[in-house]
């Protein structure tokens, strides 16, 4: 009888709670509607949502040394939580506001698509089928990679025919593989390739050589030897097996957003044409250049036409640094790698912005 | 005639009889013996070698080449924030502090007044606070001074609410009827704690990662897909037709798809059918999915326990006059849950590690964690084997108190 009469109690009290929390669900569900990203209509630019939200949701992928990781303290750096930042820094003024999301690379393009986050900026490539077929729209370069090969420096081996009936480390799962088999059967030359799916393993194959060369991106192929037990061993050769523009990019049908995604870029890449670092941000407050002064917004209407502030470039200049501060920062000072095609065009790289006027 | 009442004869085992009976007893066997020992010392010695780096590794700067071929604990005492708390945000890290404690308070507790009528320590509970002390005490050296004294303190806490509990359990033998909601309404508390809302800064169930995240998704789903696997059984032991396809087709359908599909279709499908403006939270939605496919599962475990009890038993509640519902609730699911908590807890074991598979999808649990230090951070890059040791030995930990914890429940 006393386990009858617990179980009515229990279960009416079960009954209470769950209506109790159903109601409260229905509640939470009403107020995050109202301020949740729909799907982008004409008079509703997700930058507006954005604003609205007070932070930016930002795709990233955690996982890549140099442009998205985690340190110990749980903090996100790399390049490409940097242009997160630097879209926070132009719509808030504040480059913390910007909440990072781990996308894998399954489910990147859809996160993007159903609205979860705001900016894809997870070193995907720019190609044409995706700027189609997957539906997204691109902002400019942030980083020009390329396929390069790593070979041990005694070996001698010095161009892609060298690699005749040599065995060749390449990760399962991506373009890379195909990427190498394209090339050599174009110059006819046979290999063996060794695929190997986990990063790890991958590199312990080639230090243990168990392959004589090892292909991937090059800014991974510096990384990582940047961590190996003797970096001068191992040389990258100078060759390109595939070009690799890693872009951010955002929904199409969004002409307002991708502006100001576009012109956050081109405002990293015009302030290191222009000089303008982080720290000397201070002494063109009364520069007499109508250029600049265009740039920081002390003169024109450049950002309010867009949709942002007009101080928009000072602003990201000010909290995140300009494109070679950046690049430095996260991948030039760890990894050593130089700047190669990632220099302004004045210096001979292929970063160009158009004109802020 | 007469039979004599004899016992068998006592074994003289004394360890070396032992061993001559059971390693040495003939030449092939002692050969066997002596292989496998000299193998297992091998692997062993290689281990220890392995793990127990030199002093001169030790050091973190310009440490020799040689020291790649050692262990580097490093990898694993300097990430232990973010294999517990993940990036949970600095400044709130208090939430998760006190999370912890209020949840070992209560363990402390529960235990306290489970084993009121009894003693404390009986040889499962050694084993736990064995293991489970050895762990907190290698995390406990590996950690910061602050994290020192917090731990230590919940370690106090610990010891005080057990004697709390024991001494109320002795005098309110009621108390256990309760404890369960104590808990229903303390993971609320929790859960509030972490993510945030009413009077907190909302930290969003999204932020979530690291153990706390796997233990979640793990908790949440064990705790939903129990009931909704007793009705799925029962469902389809229902003598109305419609009810009974539905289970069967419900259960044959989900046991017939992986997992990670079902994770997919709950990450990457679910918001393309749902209406833009409902967002569910990634964590809900895997959550969801492992409930979903959890509860199929459980379904056949409960129904073979359902089966094995037998009709007279319903036969004879329904003579004395009791209802029906009253007949499975009081009769006839606690004899059959009984006979299958081996299964049923055997399923949860799985459970809990197949959320590992939340790394896949794009949310950073302990794997997802691991792999991020792993992959991400170039100061780590190529530690793997001391990060894995580390995470498997923490999924061990979970799973053997679980199957521990069972083997309790079935006496």
């Amino acid at each position: 009888m006393k386990k009858i009469k617990l179980l009515t109690k229990y279960s009416s009290l079960l009954l209470i709670i769950g209506v109790l929390t159903f109601l409260g669900a229905c509640r939470s569900r009403e107020t995050q509607s109202t301020n949740s990203p729909s799907t982008v209509q004409t008079n509703n630019s997700r930058l507006n949502i954005i604003k609205e939200r007070g932070k930016l949701i930002c795709g990233v992928s955690g996982k890549l040394p140099g442009f998205s990781f985690v340190n110990q303290n749980g903090e996100y750096s790399g390049l490409d939580v940097d242009i997160c930042r630097a879209v926070a820094a132009a719509l808030f003024d504040d480059p913390t506001k910007v909440e990072f999301r781990n996308v894998s690379i399954q489910e990147r393009f859809n996160a993007l698509k159903t609205g979860e986050i705001d900016l894809l900026s997870r070193n995907a490539t720019w190609t044409l089928s995706r700027d189609t077929d997957v539906g997204l729209e691109f902002a400019p370069v942030v980083f020009y990679d390329g396929q390069g090969m790593m070979v041990a420096k005694d070996s001698g081996i010095s161009k892609l025919e060298d690699l005749r009936g040599r065995t060749i480390c390449v990760k399962t799962g991506t373009t890379t593989l195909q990427n190498l088999a394209d090339k050599m059967r174009k110059i006819d030359v046979a290999y063996t390739p060794l695929a190997i799916g986990d990063e790890d393993q991958l590199y312990n194959a080639f230090l243990q050589g168990r392959c004589q060369a090892i292909t991937s991106d090059r800014s991974q192929l510096v990384g990582r030897r940047s961590n190996f037990p003797d970096p001068e061993d191992s040389v990258i050769l100078d060759l390109i097996l595939s070009k690799e523009p890693l872009a951010p990019a955002v929904v199409p049908g969004d002409p307002q957003w991708i502006d100001a995604v576009r012109w956050t870029v081109f405002a990293l890449i015009q302030a290191e044409e222009f000089e303008i670092t982080s720290e000397n941000l201070g002494s063109f407050a009364s520069t007499t250049d109508p250029t600049i002064k265009r740039f920081l917004g002390q003169e024109g209407s450049l950002g309010k036409n867009m949709g942002l502030t007009n101080d928009f470039a000072a602003r990201i200049v000010k909290h995140v640094g300009n494109y070679g501060e950046i690049y430095d920062r996260n991948i030039g000072k760890p990894f050593d790698l130089d700047r190669n095609l990632n220099q302004t065009w004045s210096d001979g790289g292929l970063l160009y912005s158009p004109p802020f006027r | 005639m007469t039979v004599i009442d004899t016992q068998p004869p006592k074994a003289n085992l004394n360890p070396l009889n032992w061993l001559k009976k059971n390693l040495f007893n003939n030449w092939y066997n002692t050969i066997l013996t002596i292989i496998s020992l000299l193998f297992i010392v091998w692997i062993f010695y290689s281990f220890i070698n392995w793990a127990i780096p030199p002093a001169e590794c030790l050091t973190k700067d310009n440490a020799p080449r040689i020291c790649a071929n050692y262990a580097d604990w490093n990898a694993v005492t300097e990430n232990m924030r973010l294999f517990f708390v993940g990036y949970y945000p600095e400044e709130l890290l208090w939430r998760t502090w006190a999370s912890f404690k209020i949840i070992v308070a209560l363990s402390g507790f529960s235990w306290g007044i489970f084993s009121a009528s009894s003693t404390l320590f009986n040889r499962a509970t050694i084993i736990v606070l064995s293991v489970l002390g050895a762990s907190y005490l290698t995390i406990l050296f590996s950690v910061g001074f602050e994290s020192q004294q917090y731990l230590v303190a919940t370690l106090f806490i610990f010891a005080i609410t057990t004697l709390i509990g024991k001494k109320l359990g002795t005098n309110l033998p009621d108390l256990k009827l309760w404890l369960p909601l104590v808990w229903f309404f303390n993971f609320f508390l929790v859960l509030w704690l972490l993510q945030g809302g009413l009077f907190l800064e909302s930290v969003g169930l999204d932020n979530l990662s690291g153990i706390i995240l796997t233990f979640l998704a793990a908790i949440v789903s064990i705790v939903l897909c129990f009931p909704f696997g007793i009705l799925l059984a029962l469902g389809r032991q229902s003598h109305l037709p419609i009810i009974r396809w539905l289970s069967t087709i419900y259960i044959e359908i989900i046991r017939g798809l992986p997992l990670i599909g079902i994770l997919f279709m709950a990450q990457v499908m679910l918001p393309l059918v749902l209406p833009p403006d409902l967002r569910l939270s990634r964590v809900v939605r895997a959550i969801a999915g492992f409930t979903i496919f959890a509860s199929a599962y459980l379904a056949e475990n409960v129904r073979g326990g359902l089966q094995s009890v037998p009709r007279g038993q319903s036969e004879a509640a329904k003579a004395l006059g009791l209802n029906g519902p009253l007949v499975l609730a009081l009769i006839v699911l606690p004899q059959a849950l009984r006979a299958v908590i081996p299964s049923i807890v055997g399923q949860f074991i799985s459970l809990f590690k197949d959320t590992s598979l939340l790394a896949i999808v794009g949310l950073v649990d302990l794997l997802g964690i691991s792999q991020s230090i792993l992959l991400g951070n170039p100061e780590y890059n190529g530690r793997s084997v001391e990060i894995y040791l580390f995470v498997g030995f923490i999924y061990w930990i979970c799973c053997y108190s679980m199957s521990l914890a069972s083997r309790n429940l079935e006496k």
